[in-house]
C-alpha cells in the first residue's frame, strides 16, 4: 500500500511541476522549423515590453506542413508562423484562419529570404550557379516537397531562374528533373536538411540565406553563394481566429513589425520587410530576383504554383520523383 | 476463485481498457482508410509511392530477420554452449537494443556509420543502413526465443547420436535443428513484424528519398505531414493487417511447439 | 576451432552492432567534459522533458500493470469470448508499427474525428498529455500481461479453490494466494513496460505537437536538439536514457526468477 502512495505523490509531484500558469494572458505559436531562435529573442524581447509583461508563450516549430495539420488537427494556435501562403490557406480553407488573414500593409509576410548555396568552405566543387547543381559527382541536398515549404521554395526558385535564362517551361521543367536526380536525401524538413548538410553529406545545400547564417554560426564550415537568379522567398504569419480574440496573441502580432522584431529577425540573417529597418541591414539583392509571382516567368502565385507543382499525384514534382525512383 | 462473481468483473474491466486503448484507435484508423470506398482505398495503396515503400520495408524487414536467425541461433548457442568469462555480461547486454530508446539508437548509428564515421565506414542514407538499425532494435528476438529451448535440449541424445557415429554436421541437422525450428521462427516472425514498421531509429538515418529510402513508417508520417490522411490510413491499415499475420503465424507456431513438446 | 570461430563470430556482430554505438554515446557526450554535459542536461527545456517522460510512464505503467494482471486473469481463469482475438489484440503493440499507433490516435480524437469534439468541450487530448499517455499505453500494452499469463497457467487452480472452499472472499484469494504466487513475473513486465515507455518515440512524435517546454518528451527533446545542432545536447540527454536502459537490464537481471541450468 505504501508503495502506491508514494507513487501517487511522484505523479502529482511530476504533474505539478510540468505544468505551468500564466497571469498576463498566454500565447499559443506555432512555427516552422527554421525561425526558433528568431522567435525565442522577439518573444523575450516582446515580455519586456508594457504590451507584452506578464505573457506566456508555447512554442512549437516543426516542417511547415506537418505544422498546418497539427493546427488543422486541433493543436492550439493563436499564431501560425509557416513558410508559405498554402500552408496557411490549408487554415483558411478549415476555418480556422481567417480569410482576410494577410489584409495588413505587409500582407501577411513577415520576413524575406532568398534561396541560396550553402557549400563546404572554399567552394571545392565551384559551385556558383544553377548550371553548376546538375554537373556530373555534384550531390545537392535539399529537404522533401511534400512535407518541407522550404522544399517547395528551392524547386520553384530553380524553375524560375531558367526561366529568367531564356529557357522554356519544357526546359526549364527538365532542368529540376536533372535536379532531383543529383538528391540523395530529402529531410522531412528545412532545420533536418542543414542538420544532414552539416553532418557531411553532400556538396551543395539549397536553403533559405537565414538558415545558411544559422549554419555558420553554429560553427558548420560552409560558405554561402547567393546566384544571381534567385528566388525572393515571403514567409507569411497569420493570426487565427482564436488569436483573433486573444488580445496578448493580437498585441504580439503587431509587434512582429515593429522595429525591434524587426531587427531581431535581420540578426539572425532574415531580411525584414519594414523598409526603414531593411535600410539598417546591407544584404545583397541579386541581379536576377523574382518572386512567386513574377508571371513573366511563369509564375502565377502560390495557389497555381502549388497545384501545378506539388499536387502529391498530379503534380510536377510528384511525376519526378516517380520517374527517378522507378 | 474467477469462477463467480470475480470472473465477469475482470472480464469486463480487462476487455473495456484494451477497447478504450487499442480497439477504438483501430476502428478510426480503419474508418479514416474506408473514407472513400474501396475505390480509393486501392489508389492510395497502389501509388507508386507508397508500393515502392511497402516493397522496400517488406525486403529490409525479410533480410533482417533471415540475418537474425543466422546469428540470433549463433549467440543462442554461444550463451548456452560455450564457456567463457565474462559470458553473463554478454547475456546481460543483449536486452540493450531492447531497453534503449529507438531514437538513441539512430542518434547512435548515424554518428558511428555516417559521413563523420570515426571508422570511414559511411552508411548513412542508404538501404545498408536501415538494415542495421533494424538488426540493432531486433537483435534480442531470436536469441531470447531459441535460449530457453537450448537449455533444455538434452545433450546426451547428442551424444548418443555422436557415439553411433554422426557427425557434428548431421547431429545439428538431424537434431539440434529440427528442435530449435519453431523457436527461431517465431523469433523470426518477431523480428520481421518489428523491422517492417520501425520509425524511431530508421527516421534519422533513413534519407527519405522516396522510392530509394523511403520506408512505409517514414512514408506514412510523410503523407501525414503533408495533409494525404486517407492516404497514411490505408497504407496503415496494410501495415496493420501484415502484423496481424505474422501474429497468427506466432500463434500457429506456439500451437505447432507444444504439440512438438508432447510427442 | 570451430567453437572459437562461432564465440568470436558472435562476439564481434555484437561489438560492431551494439557495444560500438552505445559506447560512443557515451563518448560522444562526455567529450567536452562532465560539466558541459551536465549543463546540456538540466537546461530547463531538457528537465522538462524529462520530467514529462517520467510522468508518462508514472501514470502509463500502473495503468497497464493493474491491466495486464486482470487480463492475465481473464484469459487464463475465465472462458474468454473470442479469446483468439482477444490474444491478438493484447499481441498487436509488439508487431504493430509506431506510427500506425500514433495516426490511428490522431484520427480518433482530431478535428473530424469520432472523439474530436472532446476538445470543444474543453478536454484536450491530442497534443497534451492524455493523448501521449494513451499512445504510451498502447504500445507497452502486452508486457505485463505476456509475462503473467504463462506463470498463470503453471501455478493452476488448486491453491485458489482450497481457499475459495475455505470461505475465502475471491479478493482475499487474489490476494494472499495468486499475487504472491505471481509476483515477480509482474514485476518484471513492470521494467519491460517502464523501458518501452520511457522510450517511445513514434507514436508520441505524432500526437505531440511538440510545445517546446510542455509535450516534449525526452526523446523528441533529443531529435530537435541534434536538428537544432545541439549535438552535444542531444548526447547527454541520450545518456540520461541509456543510463535508464542500462538500469532497466540490471533490474531485468535482478527479477528474472528463472533458475538458469547450468549446462553439463
Amino acid at each position: 500500500m505504501r508503495v502506491i502512495w508514494i507513487a501517487l505523490a511522484g505523479v502529482a509531484l511530476l504533474a505539478g511541476s510540468a505544468s505551468g500558469a500564466s497571469k498576463g494572458g498566454s500565447v499559443n505559436l506555432v512555427a516552422y522549423s527554421t525561425p526558433k531562435d528568431a522567435y525565442g529573442k522577439i518573444i523575450s524581447a516582446f515580455q519586456k515590453t508594457p504590451a507584452g509583461s506578464g505573457v506566456s508563450f508555447t512554442q512549437s516549430y516543426g516542417a511547415s506542413g506537418d505544422q498546418a495539420r497539427a493546427i488543422a488537427a486541433g493543436q492550439p494556435a493563436d499564431i501560425a508562423a509557416l513558410s508559405l501562403d498554402p500552408d496557411i490557406n490549408v487554415l483558411v480553407r478549415k476555418g480556422l484562419v481567417p480569410k482576410k488573414w494577410n489584409a495588413n500593409k505587409y500582407r501577411g509576410i513577415v520576413s524575406d529570404s532568398v534561396v541560396v548555396f550553402v557549400v563546404r568552405d572554399g567552394n571545392p566543387k565551384h559551385i556558383k550557379g544553377w548550371g553548376d547543381l546538375v554537373k556530373p559527382g555534384i550531390q545537392v541536398i535539399t529537404p522533401n516537397p511534400f512535407t518541407s515549404g522550404g522544399a517547395r521554395w528551392n524547386v520553384i526558385a530553380a524553375y524560375g531562374a531558367l526561366r529568367r535564362s531564356g529557357k522554356t517551361d519544357k526546359q526549364a521543367v527538365s532542368y529540376v528533373y536533372k535536379l532531383f536526380k543529383h538528391v540523395p536525401v530529402q529531410p522531412d524538413s528545412a532545420r533536418a536538411a542543414t542538420q544532414v548538410f552539416a553532418q557531411g553529406k553532400g556538396d551543395v545545400l539549397l536553403t533559405y540565406e537565414n538558415e545558411a547564417v544559422y549554419a555558420e554560426r553554429k560553427g558548420v564550415h560552409t560558405e554561402y553563394h547567393t546566384p544571381k537568379a534567385s528566388m525572393l522567398i515571403e514567409t507569411p504569419v497569420a493570426l487565427t481566429k482564436s488569436g483573433q480574440s486573444n488580445p496578448a496573441a493580437k498585441a504580439f502580432y503587431k509587434y512582429l513589425w515593429t522595429a525591434p522584431a524587426q531587427k531581431a529577425f535581420a540578426a539572425q540573417g532574415y531580411r525584414p520587410v519594414v523598409k526603414s529597418v531593411a535600410k539598417g541591414f546591407h544584404f545583397y539583392r541579386p541581379p536576377g530576383l523574382f518572386t512567386i509571382n513574377s508571371k513573366r516567368y511563369g509564375l502565377n502565385g502560390w495557389a497555381k504554383v502549388n497545384k501545378r507543382w506539388f499536387d502529391p499525384n498530379k503534380g510536377i514534382m510528384a511525376k519526378i520523383e516517380r520517374s527517378i525512383g522507378q | 476463485m474467477l469462477h463467480r462473481g470475480g470472473g465477469s468483473l475482470a472480464r469486463g474491466v480487462a476487455l473495456g481498457y484494451l477497447s478504450v486503448v487499442v480497439l477504438l484507435p483501430l476502428a478510426a484508423l480503419i474508418w479514416a482508410a474506408r473514407v472513400g470506398g474501396p475505390g480509393a482505398f486501392w489508389d492510395q495503396v497502389t501509388r507508386p509511392e507508397a508500393v515502392a515503400a511497402l516493397k522496400l520495408s517488406l525486403g529490409v524487414a525479410s533480410l533482417c530477420a533471415l540475418v537474425n536467425a543466422v546469428t540470433g541461433t549463433a549467440m543462442a548457442w554461444v550463451l548456452v554452449r560455450d564457456r567463457f568469462r565474462g559470458k553473463s555480461f554478454v547475456d546481460a547486454v543483449l536486452d540493450l537494443p531492447f531497453a534503449l530508446p529507438t531514437i538513441v539508437a539512430g542518434l547512435t548509428l548515424l554518428a558511428l556509420y555516417g559521413p563523420n564515421s570515426p571508422f570511414g565506414v559511411d552508411i548513412a542514407f542508404t538501404r545498408t543502413a536501415l538494415l542495421a538499425a533494424c538488426l540493432f532494435v531486433t537483435l534480442p528476438f531470436v536469441v531470447r526465443a531459441v535460449q530457453p529451448v537450448l537449455l533444455e535440449l538434452d545433450v546426451e541424445m547428442e551424444e548418443a547420436a555422436a557415439s553411433l557415429g554422426a557427425g557434428p554436421v548431421a547431429v545439428f541437422r538431424r537434431i539440434i535443428f529440427p528442435n530449435l525450428l519453431p523457436a527461431v521462427l517465431s523469433g523470426v516472425a518477431l523480428s520481421f513484424a518489428r523491422a517492417v514498421g520501425e520509425f524511431g531509429a530508421v527516421v534519422l538515418i533513413s534519407g527519405n528519398l522516396p522510392f530509394k529510402t523511403e520506408v512505409s513508417s517514414v512514408y506514412i508520417f510523410g503523407q501525414l505531414q503533408s495533409g494525404n490522411q486517407s492516404g497514411a490510413a490505408a497504407v496503415s491499415v496494410l501495415l496493420l493487417l501484415i502484423s496481424l499475420g505474422v501474429l497468427l503465424a506466432i500463434g500457429a507456431l506456439r500451437h505447432w511447439r507444444t504439440r512438438h513438446d508432447h510427442v | 576451432m570451430s567453437r572459437y570461430v562461432l564465440r568470436f563470430g558472435v562476439l564481434g556482430y555484437l561489438l560492431v552492432l551494439l557495444v560500438l554505438p552505445v559506447g560512443l554515446i557515451f563518448y560522444k557526450a562526455f567529450e567536452h567534459g562532465f560539466g558541459h554535459a551536465w549543463d546540456a542536461v538540466t537546461t530547463p527545456q531538457a528537465l522538462h522533458a524529462l520530467k514529462l517522460t517520467l510522468l508518462i510512464a508514472a501514470i502509463a505503467v500502473p495503468a497497464n500493470t493493474v491491466f495486464g494482471i486482470v487480463m492475465a486473469l481473464a484469459l487464463v481463469r475465465t472462458r474468454l469470448p473470442g479469446r483468439g482475438l482477444v490474444n491478438a489484440l493484447v499481441d498487436l503493440p509488439l508487431a504493430l508499427s509506431p506510427v500506425v499507433v500514433g495516426l490511428a490516435l490522431f484520427l480518433l480524437y482530431g478535428r473530424g474525428g469520432w472523439l474530436g469534439g472532446l476538445a470543444d468541450h474543453g478536454v484536450h487530448i491530442l497534443f497534451a498529455l492524455p493523448g501521449m499517455v494513451l499512445a504510451t499505453m498502447f504500445i507497452t500494452l502486452p508486457f505485463v500481461v505476456r509475462e503473467v499469463v504463462p506463470v498463470l497457467r503453471e501455478i493452476g487452480t488448486e491453491q485458489e479453490q482450497a481457499a475459495e472452499t475455505l470461505g475465502a472472499s475471491p479478493f482475499q484469494v487474489f490476494r494472499r494466494i495468486t499475487l504472491p504466487a505471481i509476483r515477480w513475473a509482474v514485476l518484471y513486465g513492470v521494467v519491460l513496460t517502464t523501458a518501452r515507455a520511457i522510450g517511445e518515440f513514434g507514436a508520441v512524435a505524432v500526437v505531440s505537437g511538440r510545445i517546446v517546454g510542455k509535450t516534449e518528451t525526452l526523446p523528441l527533446y533529443i531529435q530537435g536538439q541534434y536538428e537544432s545542432f545541439d549535438t552535444s545536447g542531444a548526447y547527454a540527454s541520450s545518456v540520461v536514457l541509456a543510463l535508464i536502459a542500462i538500469g532497466t537490464v540490471v533490474a531485468l537481471r535482478a527479477v528474472h526468477p528463472r533458475e538458469e541450468k547450468e549446462d553439463a
